[in-house]
């Protein structure tokens, strides 16, 4: 094992370095904020001073409002210029705001109306009603529907029995379902469509205004977005719908009542390109007018206006204007000109004091504060702790002065305003910015870490041979720079962020490494003279223009554009099918494929004589050829299991997709059945037909025992499982209790079957069988050298096939070089005969690759038994394909010990997780989580969080786990295939060459796993790119950032699952070199 | 050191490509409303018998193809007969090609066909005139050592040109654009197209800068 040890350890510090740049940059990214599910209640609200009155029962100041909002409303359309003579299309198209804001100055109030980014219509919607500031990621208990369960002003009107009739953006429905006394959603889904929100609008909302059936109403029109989507601000139709809008306010306040509000708001702006979504003063400045047919400002537009009003202080102002407590969560401070400067007189209608409001309303953020920071710890605590010393100086100062009755001091009331804003600063600072530093972080350790992983990718061998104990100085620089860094923050800030450790820790542990690097190179290149890695002649068109570099390159690319990210699944198989072909068409370029002797033309002396045999390439080229068949149709069907996003429009999901039990034809139904069972079977039968054919399922090992029996009986559990579950409910009465038992038993017993084979598998993983022939060895005695067999059946013709002679004295060699004492001894031994020797390593990953797959079936419906037989065979193929091309460029023939698996295979390995990440019906976004998969065998729901989210992991990246387990199969496939077209008997050790070169087998395997590492981390690494670049996208939270989710979490699994793939090789290892140490005493006695 | 050829082709190149222009400039004068977004599968049609008749006349008076063995009547209607089936067949095997790529099955069958026709057009029917219908040569011919005369290079130079233009051309179609040269099978056409055009002006340019290092065994 210690020879394994450096690989593993290499890796595992290479997938840190990784994690860690992944955690910075998600750190920097993602903001994440808890929901609090605490809703205010009227009880709560106090009134201040002497009278413990129920809050909600005292008359507000208005009974009605109308809540016109605009869509993307900006600023810069409200205002009204007259002395603009050439107005833009979106300038001066509003005037009904300023005539109303100059001619009824105590009546109308015209403000810019800061949004928080982001700035997308969703995220606003949240803002506005909840007060708060939301993040991409509100963790709260929905994790899976968009409803808003946080305390929000709609559920705030519902308490109060006000009557909340909304129409328009049918956004609003899906965050507050039945949440509306009355509701008229309209599509807003198709950006194209300017009208059909507005008109659909305006149809009903004059009748209703009349009608006396509402106390709240909310129109949300869409198409002044909509337009500036498609054309942009500066365009003639833009024009036309501010001026329908104008119409629109202007009709609205002719028909308002005295007890009446009206807002009219955007809910963001948009750029000069009509995008939003970003953070740019243009995306964030919308509009928001406020008009009553009563005076409701004191005084007309005094000095102490604000400047800007921030969105979130629109909550606590509607609220207390409508005489409903400020729900739970709000950050915002009252718009204090709307409330009267001094104490009204009792019973007067009007409402709150300026002083009043706010001390409700600071009353309230400091209770929402205290609950926040009493779940979660992400508000720096020395503000906190500031914050709560100035409410309480204030709360006593104001007691004080209620008290006595005096006046209050206006010193009062602006620090109560003073307070309100630092908590909301504070509260933005923690949750509504990125954090540039730490995503400059993290993507710079990403892209060294893609460049070490190429690095040692290349150098494998060198390092390899070199360093037993390579590992210390970066493990030890890293320590020591992650420990001074945490000293530095202690020494500057007062406390340690881990993740700046980490970082230090990341970036230190590289330096040494590189330096290693570049000190390697030298003597390589003086050695060898052949192979000089000279950067000047890598970077020339014809080595960059090769297609295993441009698919990945066009990969990664496709990462950055949206429109590819959302038609990813065919993306990639396009990418992986052009690859594919590129093999047969380059080994065609190369001469290779054909048989040389087919051209007569050709043997003129210009190339070296052919190595293979040409039946041999003719053999492997039709191997190949139809492999190459088989593959290309497994992807054209693999196309048909796709599930579909919301972003494409006329696509239907794949009907293997919904679960046996909501079909509703029988006979479909039935079919269906069918159709898995049957493709469950032929992945067992594969399996089992694979390992009975090499020979490794003679001997009495747990690996043989699991394919033997646990295999089959694995699969009929399923089987079972899926028929159980898919009976429906009703028809089976009498047996409703026992199908609730087997819904139960089947798949905890298929859990437990699997573990047991996995375990069984890394236990006793030798699947090699001897058979001693001490009669047979007096016939062989005559031959000059003992005979040591690994045949792979008990067939005569598979032991001609597959024999492997001299290999003994190979071994020995390898083992004890020192011990090998010559021909005497060699003399008296008998000839062992071991079946299965020859594929000893593949067999075990191939059955745990195997169990594993069926153990994640479990984990999809039904339907993806066909998918996973597609996965299975497409794994198979490339194999295959894999195999015979390195025959046929004759790359193991030549120079024996040295088992390097091609850029272009494992580009297409890696490409075909995500080929089959989409062929499993998965989608990166979060609605496409398949939350079934966590009700496999719990169908009475979960106690913790953990063992749900590990099921709905697996379920959720069961092609990542499965290729990444399997990675090291490209290692043996050659080796077992190569055996086959050997027939001169010194080429037929199969994967005992493997065991002859142990410092070309580690090598070979480190390089193997780095350059998938490499691959994978590279798509990560463009689609963190993609997510820093384009974070003012429009498309940011809907495409980018649940893409880069999806690729990171698959990245961490597929790291994960590759370096257990590795760990079960060195496991293999270790015990076959136990088994050879305990059969070489026993060989020579 | 193959001046004259070199000229021979540029020469027929230059015919060819005017043909092109001409197959797609004709049809707006007697189309009313042609345009090669508008009615594609028109504009397929025209530029596909231009090139075809175009090429077949260029290389049967330049006398590129092989050498017939036979001269009797009965073996060149043989060998019209097979060059029409390998046509045919090589215009379903590109439509199989494009429908695993991933062009829709059934619905616009026309258009995924007519793409097909297109490329065979472009690509098999220069096979046919260089090499005649002898499949294996056309194998042998897309090796490193293949080729055997400079119009093997050119034939590899512009198929390998058609075949990258029209791969690269499927590239603009997810994208939410909205413009008409994105719809089914324009980009990949005019990829096609594209890149057959660039072979036309490359091959001549390639073979004439590469005419020291190019040497071919026999003729």
């Amino acid at each position: 094992f210690r020879r394994g040890l450096p690989v593993l350890s290499l890796l595992l510090w290479l997938c840190a370095v990784y994690f860690v740049g992944i955690y910075l940059f998600v750190g920097g990214f993602l903001l994440v904020r808890l929901e609090v599910n605490r809703t205010s209640t009227c009880g709560d609200v106090l009134h201040p001073g002497e009278e413990p009155g129920d809050f909600c029962r005292a008359q507000p100041r208005f009974r009605r409002a109308v809540v016109l909002i605009i869509d993307a409303l900006k600023i810069d359309f409200a205002r009204f210029d007259p002395s603009n003579t050439a107005p833009r299309p979106y300038e001066n198209k509003l005037p009904v705001l300023e005539e109303n804001v100059s001619s009824k100055p105590l009546q109308s109030r015209l403000y810019p109306f800061r949004a928080d980014p982001p700035t997308t219509t969703m995220q606003r919607i949240k803002g506005f009603t909840t007060g708060s500031l939301p993040t991409f990621v509100d963790v709260g208990n929905n994790f899976a529907s968009s409803a808003i369960l946080e305390d929000n002003l709609i559920h705030q009107f519902g308490q109060m029995g006000k009557r909340v009739v909304f129409m328009g953006d049918d956004t609003w429905e899906s965050l507050f379902p039945k949440k509306f006394y009355r509701s008229l959603p309209f599509p807003s889904f198709n950006v194209k469509d300017l009208h059909t929100v507005d008109n659909g609008i305006l149809q009903h909302l004059y009748t209703t205004m009349v009608g006396d059936d509402w106390d709240i109403l909310v129109a949300h029109f869409l198409g002044v977005d909509h337009c500036g989507h498609r054309y942009g601000p500066d365009h003639p139709a833009m024009a036309d719908k501010l001026t329908q809008m104008d119409g629109v306010i202007r009709s609205v306040i002719d028909r308002l009542q005295n007890d009446t509000l009206l807002v009219v708001m955007g809910d963001h702006g948009m750029t000069d390109t009509g995008d939003h979504g970003g953070e740019s003063q243009k995306e964030t400045d919308a509009a928001l007018f406020l008009y009553s047919p009563s005076p409701i400002f004191q005084a007309p537009l005094s000095q102490n206006e604000p400047d800007v009003v921030p969105q979130t202080d629109l909550v606590p102002t509607l609220a207390l204007l409508l005489g409903t407590p400020i729900p739970y969560s709000s950050v915002g401070q009252v718009l204090l000109p709307l409330f009267s400067p001094h104490q009204q007189t009792e019973g007067a209608v009007g409402g709150l004091s300026q002083l009043e409001a706010l001390w409700i309303n600071a009353k309230q953020v400091n209770r929402f504060l205290e609950t926040y920071s009493s779940m979660a710890k992400d508000i720096p605590p020395e503000s906190l702790s500031q914050l709560k010393e100035e409410f309480a100086r204030l709360s006593a100062e104001y007691f004080t002065s209620v008290k006595e009755g005096r006046s209050p001091s206006p010193h009062l009331a602006s620090s109560l305003q003073a307070y309100l804003t630092s908590v909301r600063d504070t509260c933005r600072a923690t949750w509504a910015r990125f954090n540039p530093l730490k995503m400059a972080a993290g993507l710079a350790i990403l892209a060294s870490a893609c460049l070490m992983c190429f690095v040692m990718s290349e150098l494998s061998l060198l390092l390899l041979r070199e360093n037993a104990s390579g590992l210390k100085a970066p493990v030890a620089v890293a320590l020591t720079v992650g420990v001074c860094a945490g000293a530095a923050q202690l020494l500057t800030r007062g406390y340690i962020e881990a993740a700046w450790c980490l970082a230090a820790c990341a970036f230190g542990s590289e330096i040494p490494f590189f330096w290693r690097a570049c000190r390697l190179k030298t003597p390589a290149v003086s050695k060898n003279g052949a192979k000089p890695l000279k950067l000047s002649r890598w970077l020339t068109p014809r080595h960059l223009l090769v297609p295993p570099l441009v698919v990945p390159l066009l990969r990664c690319a496709s990462l950055l554009s949206d429109s590819y990210v959302i038609a990813e699944g065919r993306v990639v198989t396009f990418l992986v099918l052009s690859l594919v072909l590129y093999i047969p068409i380059h080994l065609n370029w190369n001469d290779l494929l054909l048989p040389q002797s087919l051209d007569p033309l050709k043997s003129a002396g210009l190339l070296p004589s052919p190595i293979l045999s040409p039946s041999t390439v003719r053999k492997e080229s039709n191997t190949l050829l139809a492999c190459f068949g088989v593959l290309i149709g497994i992807m054209y069907l693999s196309l048909s299991f796709h599930g579909c996003r919301e972003e494409q429009g006329f696509c239907q999901p794949s009907p293997f997709l919904s679960p046996l039990s909501r079909l509703q034809d029988s006979q479909v139904k039935n079919l269906y059945y069918i159709l898995s069972v049957i493709s469950l079977g032929i992945c067992t039968y594969l399996l089992r037909h694979c390992l009975c054919h090499y020979g490794n399922l003679n001997s009495s090992s747990g690996t043989v025992f699991t394919a033997h029996w646990i295999l089959p009986l694995l699969s009929v559990c399923l089987a079972l499982h899926w028929a159980v579950s898919a009976t429906p409910e009703d028809s089976f009465r009498k047996l409703a209790e026992l199908i609730r038992m087997a819904q139960l038993a089947l798949p905890r017993a298929a859990f437990c079957l699997l573990g047991l084979g996995l375990g069984l598998i890394w236990l006793d993983p030798v699947t090699v069988f001897v058979k001693s022939r001490t009669s047979a060895s007096s016939r062989s005695s005559a031959l000059p050298l003992p005979r040591y067999r690994a045949s792979t059946g008990i067939s005569p013709q598979a032991e001609l096939r597959h024999l492997i002679p001299q290999i003994y004295q190979r071994m020995r060699r390898s083992l004890d070089p020192g011990e090998l004492s010559g021909g005497t001894e060699a003399d008296n031994r008998p000839t062992v005969e071991a079946y299965g020797l020859g594929t000893v390593y593949s067999a075990p990953v191939l059955l745990f690759c195997g169990m594993l797959g069926i153990g994640l079936l479990l984990l999809h419906p039904e339907g993806m038994a066909l998918s996973f037989l597609l996965l299975l065979l497409e794994m198979g193929a490339l194999l295959h394909i894999h195999a015979s091309s390195t025959t046929l460029s004759g790359m193991h023939g030549a120079q024996s010990g040295d088992f390097n698996v091609p850029w272009t295979t494992v580009v297409v390995w890696s490409l075909a997780v995500t080929q089959f990440f989409h062929a499993t019906g998965h989608l990166p976004t979060f609605p496409s989580i398949q939350w079934g998969a966590a009700f496999v065998g719990f169908p009475d729901g979960h106690t913790g969080t953990i063992l749900p989210a590990l099921l709905v992991t697996l379920n959720t990246f069961a092609s990542h786990i499965l290729f990444a387990v399997s990675c090291p199969l490209l290692l043996f496939w050659p080796l077992v295939r190569g055996s086959r077209s050997g027939e001169e008997g010194e080429d037929a050790v199969m994967e005992m060459r493997l065991r002859e070169n142990p410092q070309q087998f580690s090598s070979a395997l480190l390089q193997l796993s780095t350059r998938y590492l490499f691959i994978l981390g590279a798509q990560v690494f463009s689609s963190v790119c993609a997510a820093a670049i384009l974070r003012r996208h429009l498309m940011v939270w809907k495409v980018f950032a649940p893409k880069l989710m999806f690729e990171a979490l698959g990245f961490l699994v597929s790291s994960t699952s590759l370096l257990i793939g590795v760990t079960l090789v060195l496991r293999v290892d270790m015990a076959v070199g136990r088994w050879f140490k305990r059969l070489i005493p026993d060989a020579s006695r | 050191m193959w001046d004259h050829e070199i000229r021979a082709m540029a020469s027929a190149h230059a015919v060819i490509a005017a043909s092109v222009f001409v197959a797609t400039v004709a049809p707006a004068v007697f189309v009313p409303g042609f345009s090669v977004y508008g009615a594609h599968l028109l504009w397929i049609c025209s530029v596909s018998g231009a090139v075809t008749a175009v090429s077949v006349a260029v290389f049967w008076l330049l006398g590129v193809s092989p050498p017939t063995k036979k001269h009797t009547l009965g073996y060149k209607l043989s060998r019209l007969f097979r060059s029409c089936l390998y046509v045919l067949l090589s215009c379903l095997f590109f439509h199989a090609v494009v429908v695993l790529y991933g062009a829709p099955l059934i619905e616009s069958a026309l258009e995924t066909f007519s793409l097909a026709v297109l490329l065979t057009c472009l690509t098999t029917l220069r096979c046919l005139c260089v090499l005649g219908p002898n499949v294996q040569a056309w194998i042998r011919v897309f090796s490193r050592h293949g080729a055997m005369s400079v119009w093997d290079t050119c034939l590899q130079i512009t198929v390998a040109c058609t075949l990258v233009g029209a791969w690269v051309g499927a590239f603009p179609i997810p994208l939410d654009w909205d413009r008409p040269w994105q719809v089914w099978p324009v980009s990949c056409s005019l990829g096609a197209m594209i890149g057959y055009l660039t072979g036309l002006v490359a091959a001549p340019a390639w073979i004439h800068y590469h005419r020291k290092q190019l040497t071919y065994k026999c003729k």
